[in-house]
């Protein structure tokens, strides 16, 4: 008896704007000026805030935290694509989208200050908080797209990040088996930055691709050049519309690259070189993006100028509203124990008071 | 002799007994390159290659249940747990397979193994990187959990528990990595595990505290001694599980009076063990209730409020003044 073949499989990578900023004009979707502007303004936001942000933890005035610089495309594309249905299940790397989202500065900063205050969104409430648990999240993200089906939602999608290092996790491959099994809404996006802190990514998994991770599931997957905004746009929003309308989840890898450390706590000259953060350097979404808006017309370095303060001036005020909150009340943490204060847990409530005022 | 810190101290634990014995291996995120996010594998990949010393993927579960199989098949893995707090992930590993292979063989199979991890507030880390469970892991019968105070009992302990031969939760005090230095000597030094130390002798009060908490209780108990003339007698627990109430009994039998000092939340923690212990072996020498100074039943909250809820010398300072004029 011959051998049959049962399956035969390929992985396609996406890239539409190239290294330098050269677009594929076949491939160049059809974004309206607007979008475009949109997009560049959150990414400049998601830039600037990082760097404010690393400044403050330098003087001690926030906690640690890790930085996006140069993974900007990955994951503030998508988080542009998202509707107000949509629900944001992310990591830890992803303040920008989260800021594109509705996320406040002021609440990033108290959050990376150490006050659960942080946490309290205000504007889109279906974003989740960080989840510093590696890959757990993404099961989260599958139990949120089984429920938006059931509650027979439509036109809602999930988007869930994470990075490279979470696809060891068995909590990834778990998500992506049910997500496949239940078909549900949601959009997988793994930002491979090469690093999951001094691991690099070919010891993380023998696999050739993340991508082809999807294939075992036997869900829709694809890597695409995650510095390419042009390029992520368009995955990520043919894998929304598939999610929207009822075709299941999907698996993009963002292939980027962490330009800074891993958290402000981490010394990458330990385990990495110079010479590689170089190359990538000359990939900086940003800057092809910034190249490709001005070949379109659209921008010049007098509107970067403009943007640049407009964002900067938001910035300060966001820092601005951040500093004026210095009475966070300490016993705060007794109230959202449980729905309902227990009797033992009021009377620890007035011990601590105690303890504290002595 | 050599004053070393808590890191220190336990990297030259792990390589003395990896320079002995060729089965003991290294494994966990960032323990090789990197040498590990604390530095305490310091040197190690160097010294003894990539086969001893494995950057592993990122999967906990995956770091402990591959040493179950490699401590089955005669090696000595010593895995390690970046934060405790990432250690629920390998749970079911350790109460599902590590703690039972014994116990289901009836003594055919063992696994020792250690697993290490970072562990306590106080450094003004990001969520997850700052409780402390030593009370869940201490639930599992047949895993021993230890909890250094000091460099110096770090490496005697960490050398004892690598020579175990069950498995064994090594839980180290993240604030006191670097917090001081102290003499440890050259030659091999082994502590016994599941043996409290008396730290200090005294007759008035018993205070017991472990981990982070012991630096706060020296100072409050040299401030009782300075301000009230009292006699304290002192107790670092040392090992959680199996616990050393004989140890604990007499020395209240001797002073009538107890204080323990917990990082962890109040209920179900060690501190409930241990007045337990009391209970059963000292009831009756009592002269004031035993009181325990711990953390609250809340989640610990993130560092902007974390140290308001971690009991300081202060708080010790005046339990102990408080059981001494009960
Ligand atoms: C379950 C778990 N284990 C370990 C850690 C510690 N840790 C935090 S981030 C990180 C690396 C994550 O790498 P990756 O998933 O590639 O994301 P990146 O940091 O590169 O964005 C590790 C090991 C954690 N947060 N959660």
């Amino acid at each position: 008896m011959p051998i049959k073949e049962v399956g035969h499989y390929s992985v396609s990578y996406l890239q539409i704007l190239d290294a330098s900023g050269n677009v594929d004009k076949e491939l160049e979707p059809k974004i309206s000026d607007e979008d475009l502007l949109a997009l560049y303004r959150g990414m400049v936001m998601g830039r600037a805030v990082d760097q404010r942000m690393l400044n403050l933890q330098r003087q001690g005035r926030i906690g640690t935290f890790a930085p996006s610089t140069g993974q900007e495309a990955a994951h503030i594309v998508p988080a542009f694509l998202m509707n107000d249905k949509d629900w944001f299940v992310g990591a830890f790397r992803e303040t920008g989208a989260r800021l594109l989202r509705g996320e406040t500065i002021t609440q990033t900063l108290l959050y990376y200050n150490g006050f659960e205050e942080g946490n309290k969104r205000s504007g889109n409430r279906r974003i989740l908080p960080v989840s510093i648990i590696v890959a757990g999240q993404a099961l989260h993200a599958v139990g949120i797209g089984y429920a938006m089906k059931y509650q027979g939602e439509k036109d809602t999608s999930v988007i869930c990040i994470m990075g490279d290092g979470a696809t060891s996790e068995g909590d990834f491959h778990e998500a992506l088996n049910f997500a496949g099994v239940w078909n549900v809404p949601v959009v997988f996006i793994v930002q491979n930055n090469q690093w999951a802190i001094s691991l690099p990514r070919e010891k993380q998994t023998s696999s050739k691709t993340l991508a082809q991770k999807s294939i075992a599931f036997d869900i829709p997957g694809i890597q695409v050049d995650g510095n390419d905004p042009l390029g992520m746009y368009v995955a990520t929003k043919e894998a929304l519309e598939r999610a929207r309308t009822g075709g299941g989840p999907t698996l993009i890898e963002a292939v980027t690259y962490r330009l800074m450390m891993h958290t402000t706590a981490d010394d990458p000259k330990k385990y990495r070189q110079d010479d590689e953060v170089e190359g990538w350097q000359a990939k900086d979404p940003l800057i092809r993006f910034k190249k490709y808006l001005e070949d379109k017309g659209l921008w010049d370095e007098q509107k970067e100028e403009a943007l640049q303060g407009a964002t900067k001036e938001e910035i300060d005020a966001g820092v601005k509203a951040f500093e004026e909150f210095t009475e966070l009340p300490p016993e705060a943490c007794f109230d959202h124990v449980f729905a309902k204060m227990t009797p033992e847990l009021e009377e620890q409530k007035q011990d601590f008071l105690k303890r504290k005022g002595s | 002799m050599a004053k070393l810190n808590m890191v220190q101290a336990i990297n030259l634990a792990l390589e003395t007994e990896m320079a002995k014995d060729e089965s003991v291996i290294v494994l966990g995120e960032d323990v090789g390159r990197d040498e590990g996010v604390f530095r305490v594998t310091a040197g190690l990949l160097e010294k003894f290659g990539e086969s001893r010393v494995i950057d592993t993927p990122l999967a906990e579960s995956a770091i402990i249940g591959t040493s179950i199989g490699m401590a089955l098949a005669g090696m000595k893995p010593v895995g390690e747990m970046q934060f405790s707090g990432f250690s629920y992930l390998m749970v079911h590993q350790l109460e599902g397979h590590a703690s039972r292979f014994r116990g289901r063989s009836l003594g055919e199979w063992n696994v020792p193994l250690v697993i290490r991890m970072p562990y306590g507030g106080g450094v003004r880390a990001l969520e997850h990187h700052s409780e402390s469970r030593e009370g869940l892991y201490s639930t599992i019968p047949g895993v021993k959990v230890v909890i250094p105070s000091t460099p110096r009992n770090a490496r005697a302990l960490l050398l004892a528990a690598i020579r175990d031969p069950d498995p064994v939760i090594f839980m180290e005090p993240k604030r006191s990595y670097r917090a001081f230095r102290e003499e440890v000597p050259e030659e091999e030094e082994i502590m016994e595990i599941g043996k409290a130390q008396i730290v200090q002798e005294g007759s008035d009060i018993t205070v017991i505290a472990w981990g982070a908490m012991m630096r706060p209780a020296i100072k409050a108990v040299d401030e009782i001694k300075e301000k009230l003339g009292k006699s304290v007698e002192l107790i670092d627990l040392l090992t959680m599980n199996p616990m050393d109430g004989l140890t604990v009994a007499e020395s209240v039998k001797k002073t009538g009076r107890c204080v323990i000092v917990q990082e962890a939340p109040k209920t179900m923690g060690i501190a409930s063990e241990v007045i337990a212990q009391i209970n059963d072996r000292a009831l009756m020498y009592l002269e004031a209730p035993v009181k325990r100074l711990t953390n609250y039943d809340v989640m610990t909250p993130y560092f902007g409020r974390e140290m308001n809820y971690v009991p300081g010398q202060e708080n010790i300072y005046k339990a102990i003044e408080e059981t001494l004029n009960y």
